[in-house]
């Protein structure tokens, strides 16, 4: 029984049009920056929205099909995570899980069995009194996750769900989110602006800009070959769209770009910041990718330092490279500074457009 | 600058409530608190102002969320319409009720000839009048408890499977109780200190229609001292329920 989205919305000048598929036992993710979409898709799916056009279905049974079909959330085997969990604080932790089973009639004391066992699995035993204010941004996330899987829905819907935890808690929370999304057979779709908590969670992301999908794919091969400068920036990469001719490719702006092994036709080049150096004098020898490159900006990372550069007009107008901080001091870099960059063919990897 | 006045203002609101303490007939006081006619008039009011309140409540609480959520079409203008009474000097409310309600009234006509019910001149004209009066201050309590409160919440209701009932009696309801307090405790001070639209529509009648009001006016006019017990009791009972309310409610759901 595959989850079938194919949502249609339009408000004003923004118009979303996603087709998406959600296998059992699946997690999609849904990724794209702020204002793609993402959002109003998960709640067209939820059905706090209607479709304008399309049609949401599971297996036969139709949840939104305009102008004819719309079941209301409460009629849809459905259970959401919401970003900041909206956990009900005029009832227990305990009576938070057992609501959906009280709604959809489970007698009370199944009901608060059933929920007492959901928060055994989280590990929140010793908080089935406890009002939700009370609890941590980590904890108030399971409770909602449990709360959430309680009614054993056929769709789980995820909304940022760790974004609005501290850093220091998030690398914990997400594996544990993981390992229950992995135990949960339902469908998952997971709605973030975050690829790191789609590429660990995810077994298949979808990447949405401005109410479009870009990019479909395995988390490893959305890393690998990023379609739009987007991804390519969500992955670290360089990205750039040229024609391939042998071992040369030539971009837009008539720079090019050397190869390992030869290409043809449109492609993608990509290649890690970590593939580009900088020196301050033309270096003698074999790199083939050679180009004089004025600095525009300097970041620094966790453990190395991203400069962004513009190699024209031989090489490509916008190139980020990753250094070390003590090749930044070696080289006394400043913004506005010319610098020879050079580039390994053999780190750079094409890709049909 | 402001001290002066404010002092004076704090005066002007104490001054009066000292004056009646201070001219209590304290002496006669149980004497006259015996009379039976005291006892009348406060049961009379303590059953009309509750019955009015809870009437308020039925069809007050669902006019706020419909107000509050409808998505109605022009509904600031009902929203004006729901607060005329607040404007609306009390006599004239009276006034049009009897219009309304009364034997040749617009739907008074058909109460009287389909069921037999009359309302002017009874207990229950009463609580109409009452109810007329003290309904807005619970509408707009409760209308601004629902617009401060998080709809998502009732989203999130939906998707667990509640439907609009369930949502609304174990999630919307909880969430604005302390509204409805504040509405409540507004709507049936203003039910039980209600004088003009009652003397208008249900008349002054010993026993049926005479509340505590009604009552420290007419004595006024007959035995004043009564009419200083008389108010005496009100503002007993007042501040006995304002500070009951307060205890139960108001400060344990902060």
């Amino acid at each position: 029984m595959t989850l079938y989205a194919d949502l249609q919305v339009t408000r004003g000048s923004f118009a979303l049009s996603v087709d998406l598929t959600v296998e059992p036992g699946e997690v999609v993710a849904l990724l794209g920056p702020n204002g793609a979409g993402k959002t109003t898709a998960l709640r067209a799916i939820a059905g706090l929205l209607a479709l304008d056009g399309g049609r949401i279905a599971l297996d036969t049974s139709v949840w939104d099909e305009p102008p004819r079909i719309f079941r209301t959330p409460d009629r849809r085997p459905i259970g959401v995570v919401f970003q900041d969990y909206l956990l009900f604080n005029h009832l227990s932790c305990l009576e938070n899980v057992a609501f959906g089973l009280r709604a959809r009639g489970v007698e009370k004391q199944t009901a608060r069995a059933e929920a007492a066992r959901w928060l055994e699995t989280v590990g929140l035993s010793e908080y089935a009194r406890t009002r939700p204010r009370a609890l941590s941004g980590g904890q108030a996330q399971r409770v909602a996750l449990a709360r959430a899987l309680a009614t054993d829905p056929e769709l789980l819907l995820l909304d940022e769900p760790l974004a609005a935890l501290d850093a220091s808690t998030t690398l914990h929370v997400r594996a544990e989110l993981g390992q229950h999304l992995r135990r949960f057979e339902g469908r998952t779709l997971l709605v973030t602006h975050d690829p790191l908590d789609a590429m660990v969670l995810a077994d298949r992301l979808v990447i949405i800009e401005n109410g479009q999908v870009v990019q479909e794919g395995k988390p490893t091969e959305v890393a690998h070959r990023p379609r739009t400068n987007y991804v390519a920036q969500l992955v670290g990469l360089n990205l750039y769209r040229g024609t391939a001719a042998g071992t040369t490719v030539t971009l837009a702006d008539n720079a090019t770009i050397t190869l390992a092994e030869p290409a043809t036709g449109p492609v993608h080049v990509a290649f890690p910041p970590t593939a580009v150096s900088l020196y301050t004098t033309a270096p003698s020898g074999s790199p083939r990718n050679t180009w004089p490159a004025v600095v525009t900006g300097i970041e620094q990372h966790a453990h190395t330092v991203r400069v962004r550069l513009n190699a024209s007009p031989t090489g490509p107008a916008d190139l980020l490279a990753d250094i070390t901080p003590a090749a930044v001091a070696d080289l006394h870099l400043t913004p506005g500074q010319t610098l020879q960059t050079t580039l390994k063919a053999t780190e750079v990897h094409t890709y049909p457009v | 600058m402001l001290l002066l006045p404010a002092l004076i203002g704090l005066a002007f609101l104490l001054v009066p409530l000292i004056g009646l303490l201070a001219k209590a007939p304290w002496s006669t006081l149980p004497a006259k608190l015996h009379s039976a006619d005291v006892w009348q008039a406060l049961r009379l009011s303590l059953v009309c102002a509750t019955s009015a309140t809870a009437l308020c409540l039925v069809l007050g609480v669902p006019l706020a969320w419909l107000l509050a959520r409808g998505g109605l079409p022009g509904r600031s203008l009902i929203r004006a319409f729901v607060t005329v009474p607040l404007v609306l000097p009390p006599v004239v409310g009276g006034v049009a009720l009897l219009l309304v309600l009364g034997r040749r009234g617009l739907v008074g006509q058909y109460l009287d000839s389909w069921f037999g019910i009359s309302l002017p001149f009874t207990t229950a004209g009463v609580i109409v009048a009452e109810a007329f009066v003290a309904m807005p201050f619970l509408v707009i309590s409760v209308e601004g408890a629902l617009r401060a409160a998080d709809p998502r919440y009732e989203e999130a209701a939906a998707t667990l499977g509640a439907g609009r009932w369930t949502t609304f009696r174990r999630v919307t309801l909880p969430s604005i109780a302390p509204g409805i307090v504040a509405g409540t405790v507004l709507c049936w001070a203003r039910a039980l200190g209600e004088f003009g639209a009652t003397i208008t529509f249900a008349g002054n009648f010993p026993g049926r229609t005479t509340t505590m009001p009604l009552a420290v006016y007419l004595a006024l006019e007959t035995d004043p001292d009564v009419a200083v017990v008389l108010s005496l009791v009100l503002l007993l009972v007042s501040v006995v329920v304002l500070a009951s309310l307060r205890e139960r409610w108001i400060s344990g759901l902060q």
